[in-house]
């Protein structure tokens, strides 16, 4: 028989706010008491296997099928994971982890207004700069086609794996695509979201993988735990790793 | 399978090796017969000239590759290679042969292939354009003999002319002619010119104002710190710039539809040269252009092509990768949704300014894909 394998963030409020929505459900998830191992348990329902990873890594995962269910950001499936929807599905958004993946610019550009500002912008920089407009960020196939769906040319992305709101202010970027939840970290970097430059709003998703081996004992502990998931969940009192 | 490749099952190997060879081989005399030396450039080119000119779009087009040495790319096509080349050795006049692989990364989900061949001919040469351009389709003409495909032309240069003879600033101009390769984008910016025009007037007024009145630096150092490279004299010159925007009239709904019915003709060439000749009477600026596309035409007719028949449409060549800026052309291959255009081609004199650093020399050319081209005619003798 195969367990069906159930991807989970391996530490931080991530993984403190999913356990919480599976006990609201009436299933226990923790840690392996041999706490340094990324694996866990699952209680009040059969077949499922906990693995630990970071969030990071479990669109890789899913894509690939050696997961069938994950908890991660859409913002990074749809990063990470080309034709995503191919790819997997969306079985539940979870009501937390919600963030919005902005294009932010320098407060002070008071000449720019919208996407379309940005890219007469991005022409004119590189016309007197000699140098493409830099923008910083994690979401590299995110913000190329929404730049390409805005067309916005002359710009070049330039990686950010962290801290990216600072980019500008440290002197390594123009402008960022970043993730915000109330936009006041962009603020206080003196950076300013511009109004048509919405990417996506991101919450914290369960996922599918469509990939991976859905044998029949997987897609019966997929519709046990769809079952679990339809019911109104029950207040829960914090839960631990 | 291992030994499939673009469009073609089995030819890594073998008989279907050896056919397509022979056809590659084919190619290559013609186009020797054409006056063309055999070249053969590098396969990995370096990124930062891509990027430069195509933006970090081809990011999403072209392979990287990267070393110690830097970051390279697998060549996405021949001509920027053959136009590096050139810039870097060749003596005018020149024309090329080559045949090799490219490299395309395609829409996720997407079966077309990544790997293909292209052999091509390309013409460097000042002098007289229009015997150039029917000099490069005669001779792909020639090699696809007896295939059944149907050719398409187009001229960018008619579509960048309508823009040059709008009577608006030279800033829309600009803007449109650096568009023209995004027609979603080109149409915004006509919207933007035009019926948007008095709404981003008055959302800009108040800056503006600030400006005449010098009050500009405080307006941005009141809204945050000056960071970035861009500075606060670009934002003065960019508000500067907008100012002259507000003042210009708006694009008329005339002038939008005149140049719209330039970029929209599709006909026949003898009947869309009427057409032109036509809206050249309410757009004298477009007159060069058109004189340009009669002789052409000329000298596709004296290259032994019926040119009035052959197909135009005037969006042709608008969302290519190449940096086309004149005749363009294709040969497709009707009822063979499976297969890519057999042929491509076009003029490309401003990508070589581009490369040379504005020392450029007229350019056209042309590629045939030689597995597109076995698997059409294939069963075909």
């Amino acid at each position: 028989m195969t367990a069906l394998k159930l991807g989970v963030p391996s530490k931080g409020r991530l993984q403190d706010a999913t356990i919480d929505w599976f006990a609201a459900r009436g299933i226990r998830l923790s840690r392996s008491s041999q706490g340094r191992e990324y694996a866990g348990r699952v209680e009040g329902i059969d077949g499922i296997e906990l693995v630990l990873l970071s969030a990071g890594e479990i669109p890789r995962e899913l894509a690939a099928g050696r997961l069938h269910l994950g908890v991660t950001g859409q913002d990074v499936v749809r990063e990470q994971i080309p034709a995503w929807e191919s790819q997997v599905e969306e079985i539940a958004e979870m009501g937390f982890g919600f963030a919005d993946l902005v294009v932010a610019v320098p407060a002070f550009w008071i000449d720019v207004e919208d996407m379309a500002d940005l890219d007469s912008v991005a022409a004119e920089f590189r016309a007197r700069h000699g140098q493409r407009l830099r923008v910083a960020t994690k979401y590299h196939a995110l913000a190329r086609a929404f730049f390409r769906r805005h067309g916005v040319a002359d710009y070049r992305l330039v990686d950010s794996q962290g801290a990216t709101e600072g980019t500008v202010k440290n002197g390594t970027a123009e402008a960022v695509v970043d993730i915000t939840s109330t936009g006041s970290t962009l603020r206080d970097n003196h950076l300013r979201v511009l109004p048509d430059g919405l990417i996506l709003r991101s919450q914290a998703t369960l996922f599918a993988a469509r990939n991976a081996p859905w044998d029949e004992e997987a897609r019966g502990t997929r519709a046990e735990l769809a079952a679990r998931l339809a019911r109104a969940p029950a207040p829960v009192a914090g839960g631990s790793a | 399978m291992v030994s499939d490749r673009a469009y073609l099952k089995g030819a890594r190997v073998g008989a279907g090796l050896e056919r397509l060879r022979a056809e590659v081989a084919r190619l290559l005399d013609i186009f020797r017969s054409g006056g063309a030396v055999l070249v053969e450039p590098e396969a990995l080119q370096p990124a930062e000239v891509l990027l430069d000119l195509y933006g970090e779009e081809i990011r999403a087009r072209a392979f990287m590759a990267s070393d110690d040495r830097g970051e390279m790319m697998l060549r996405p096509d021949f001509t920027v290679p053959i136009v590096r080349l050139h810039m870097d050795s060749g003596a005018e006049p020149a024309r090329y042969a080559y045949c090799g692989p490219v490299w395309r990364k395609q829409e996720a989900g997407s079966k077309r292939a990544r790997e293909y061949l292209q052999a091509g001919f390309e013409v460097f040469e000042s002098g007289d354009p229009a015997r150039s351009d029917a000099e490069v389709m005669a001779l792909i003409a020639r090699a696809l003999d007896g295939a059944p495909v149907d050719f398409v032309t187009g001229d960018m240069g008619l579509v960048l002319a309508a823009i040059d003879a709008l009577a608006t600033n030279p800033a829309r101009k600009a803007a449109l002619r650096r568009h023209v390769w995004r027609p979603a984008k080109f149409h915004a910016l006509l919207r933007r010119y035009g019926v948007e025009h008095a709404g981003l007037v008055e959302r800009r007024a108040a800056m503006i104002l600030a400006r005449d009145e010098g009050r500009l630096p405080a307006m941005a150092a009141a809204a945050g710190p000056a960071i970035g490279l861009r500075t606060l004299e670009d934002i003065d010159w960019r508000a500067g710039r907008l100012a002259i925007e507000a003042a210009t009239p708006a694009l008329s709904a005339g002038e939008v539809d005149l140049l719209e019915a330039v970029l929209g003709v599709e006909a026949p060439s003898g009947a869309a040269l009427d057409r032109y000749r036509d809206l050249s009477a309410g757009m004298p600026g477009l007159r060069a252009a058109v004189d340009r596309f009669a002789a052409r035409l000329d000298a596709l007719e004296a290259a032994g092509l019926d040119a009035a028949a052959l197909p135009f449409q005037a969006s042709f060549g608008r969302t290519a990768l190449e940096y086309y800026d004149g005749f363009v052309f294709g040969a497709v291959a009707p009822g063979r949704p499976d297969l890519p255009a057999i042929a491509n081609g076009g003029r490309y004199d401003a990508l070589t300014r581009v490369l040379g650093r504005g020392r450029g020399i007229p350019a056209v050319g042309a590629i045939i894909r030689p597995e597109a081209l076995v698997a059409l005619t294939e069963g075909m003798e």
